[in-house]
């Protein structure tokens, strides 16, 4: 495949060019809308080394959907914060399982907040990040392959830490292992849009993008076995559709009500 | 950020003197600017003081983030989120730093951190009077890092060659942080000064509802304000130099100019410097008012005592299962 090293040269082949937004409007919303949730933690963590911990991971992993959303801005798409706080639901190409709400309440006020749901999900997305960044260092894109690069210097510490939690959690009491299980057991039942590409999945493999749809799942369960033994024996599920074909549940609603409600209130305003 | 003195009740501060000598001694180090180290020798009401402080200190620190964390999430840009959300890690990371010299304080009495989280909760531990208030608009993320911040590097900066060795050095980097935190509330300041008339409107009317708060951060003048004041034993035992009204006019000094420089005003008419007794002069906040809110009768006391609590609660089984120690490889 040949390589594409500027935007300029991306915006001359438009197939080429829809194929390659769809791909990181997938990596900038899964990015940001995790990096929401994980910002509507903050004070609530199950101790304060972790608030401080987890504090640093969403901060990185939004710092990583402002790169992404910057090669969408390089490629004509709008400006950066339009791209994160203006856009409509039915063109968010997030994974469903990550607009999940944390829990029961909300961040203001009664939040119950399940760890292990965080535990869970954040193990799984850092999990397929890891392998979906990996394979875009060989990605036709020159500049997405060199954010990937970036992205995976600080990443495997984000990874390691949601393993050390599931570990713990796992091998310590009853209740706790209980808990990640049916956390686990609900997770592939709605993981499975995260790890497809959407409607321009031939393309995105055509043009050398990215590795198949096929081969990023096999590659994931493969990573996700290293860590957890016992996996559910069911396929992984998209029970309520597919984010990456612009199907999104209430819980996006109100995260984007939520993160654009100062940003709306004055259009015209500079923050 | 933090704090004033402890007003409350509990605390030994009698200056019952167990064994002369070593008093003398521990009195000669801390007048020739000795540091005191967790296992030295200290009088009783000096360690009780120090707890007192520190740990509210530490939850001053914790219970602070609850009112700009309202804002985290809905911060109006990509790098304001990321800016706020840095901001509301170290003061986090503060409370930890402190409670972890607290800890050490408390060892002696075979008490530990869940002792301080819960004597919070059940309302025995006060917090700092500014994180009893509401937050309405974005302009109060940028209220609370300029000028309740202001006044947190104002009052530390004041303790930062306080005489206990391990709060001394955990002063020195929370200080250093809280200027990057009043620079952060600055930008979020100036950004809504100089924006549209909504911007401008909502951050006058935070400042107006800030006021007051501002004033009473430092505590009252003296003791028969409130009731009591551990001013004069900090001072005696060298752990801040300056009183609680020294401080507020030093606020005053560094901040009215500028408030005044971005054409915003003080809901206060009477304000204004007096040059011949080289001070500010102002209308007192409501004592009274204060004494309520420091009693968790504020307006948000409860509302942020409860995300505390539902926080503690919720996660009891993340903590006990990880005190289960049964870890894997």
């Amino acid at each position: 495949m040949t390589e594409v090293l500027t935007a300029e040269e991306a915006k001359k082949d438009a197939a080429y060019l829809t194929a390659l937004k769809e791909l990181i409007y997938q990596l900038a919303d899964d990015d940001f809308l995790i990096s929401f949730r994980g910002s509507e933690w903050l004070g609530l963590a199950p101790h304060i080394e972790e608030d401080v911990a987890f504090s640093s991971i969403t901060q990185n992993t939004m710092g990583h959907a402002f790169m992404f959303y910057q090669l969408l801005e390089d490629l004509g798409e709008g400006e950066i914060d339009m791209l994160a706080h203006e856009r409509h639901p039915s063109v968010r190409r997030n994974g469903i399982y990550l607009e999940k709400k944390n829990g029961e309440g909300n961040y203001l006020e009664e939040p119950y907040y399940d760890w292990a749901l965080t535990v869970v999900r954040n193990f799984l997305y850092e999990t397929f990040k890891k392998v979906k960044l990996e394979a875009i260092t060989k990605s036709s894109y020159k500049p997405l392959a060199n954010i990937a690069g970036k992205v995976l210097m600080e990443q495997p510490y984000h990874l390691a830490h949601w393993k050390i939690w599931m570990k713990q959690l796992l091998n310590s009491t009853e209740e706790a292992r209980e808990r990640i299980e049916a956390r686990l057991n609900e997770a592939w039942e709605e993981f499975g849009d995260v790890l497809e590409y959407g409607t321009q999945a031939t393309e995105i493999e055509h043009f050398g993008l990215i590795i198949g749809e096929d081969e990023l799942k096999e590659r994931w369960i493969n990573e996700v076995s290293k860590t957890i033994e016992n996996l559910p024996s069911t396929p992984i599920g998209k029970k309520y559709g597919s984010g990456r074909e612009g199907e999104h549940t209430e819980d996006l609603d109100q995260a984007l009500n939520t993160l654009s409600e100062v940003y709306m209130s004055d259009k015209e305003a500079i923050w | 950020m933090y704090n004033y003195l402890e007003y409350g009740s509990s605390g030994d501060s009698r200056g019952v003197v167990e064994d002369q000598e070593k008093y003398d001694q521990f009195m000669a180090r801390i007048e020739a600017g000795e540091k005191i180290e967790a296992d030295d020798w200290m009088p009783e009401d000096y360690r009780q003081g120090l707890i007192k402080l520190i740990s509210m200190h530490g939850i001053s620190e914790i219970m602070g983030a609850l009112p700009e964390k309202e804002w985290t999430p809905k911060a109006p840009t990509l790098k304001r989120k990321l800016g706020i959300m840095a901001k509301v890690q170290d003061e986090m990371g503060h409370g930890q730093l402190l409670l972890r010299v607290a800890e050490d304080l408390m060892k002696p009495y075979g008490k530990d951190r869940g002792d301080i989280i819960e004597d919070m909760l059940s309302g025995d531990l006060k917090f700092h009077n500014v994180f009893h208030m509401p937050t309405k608009t974005w302009a109060d993320a940028g209220m609370v890092g300029w000028l309740v911040d202001g006044a947190a590097i104002i009052s530390q900066t004041n303790m930062l060659d306080a005489s206990y060795g391990p709060y001394q050095r955990a002063l020195q980097r929370i200080c250093q942080e809280e200027v990057f935190h009043a620079q952060h509330g600055e930008a979020i300041i100036m950004a809504l000064a100089e924006g549209t008339d909504y911007q401008r409107e909502i951050l006058q009317e935070s400042l107006n509802r800030w006021w007051p708060s501002l004033l009473m951060f430092f505590g009252p003048a003296s003791a028969e304000t409130t009731g009591s004041s551990k001013q004069d034993i900090m001072i005696k035992y060298k752990i801040r130099k300056s009183s609680n009204e020294e401080l507020r006019q030093a606020f005053l000094d560094k901040y009215l100019p500028r408030v005044f420089s971005l054409d915003l005003t003080v809901p206060d008419e009477t304000v204004h410097y007096d040059e011949e007794k080289e001070q500010w002069v102002y209308q007192q906040p409501d004592w009274n008012e204060f004494k309520q809110i420091i009693k968790n009768k504020g307006p948000r006391s409860k509302e942020r005592l409860r995300l505390r609590e539902i926080a503690y609660e919720n996660n009891r089984w993340v903590r006990q299962a990880l005190a289960a120690d049964k870890v894997g490889s």
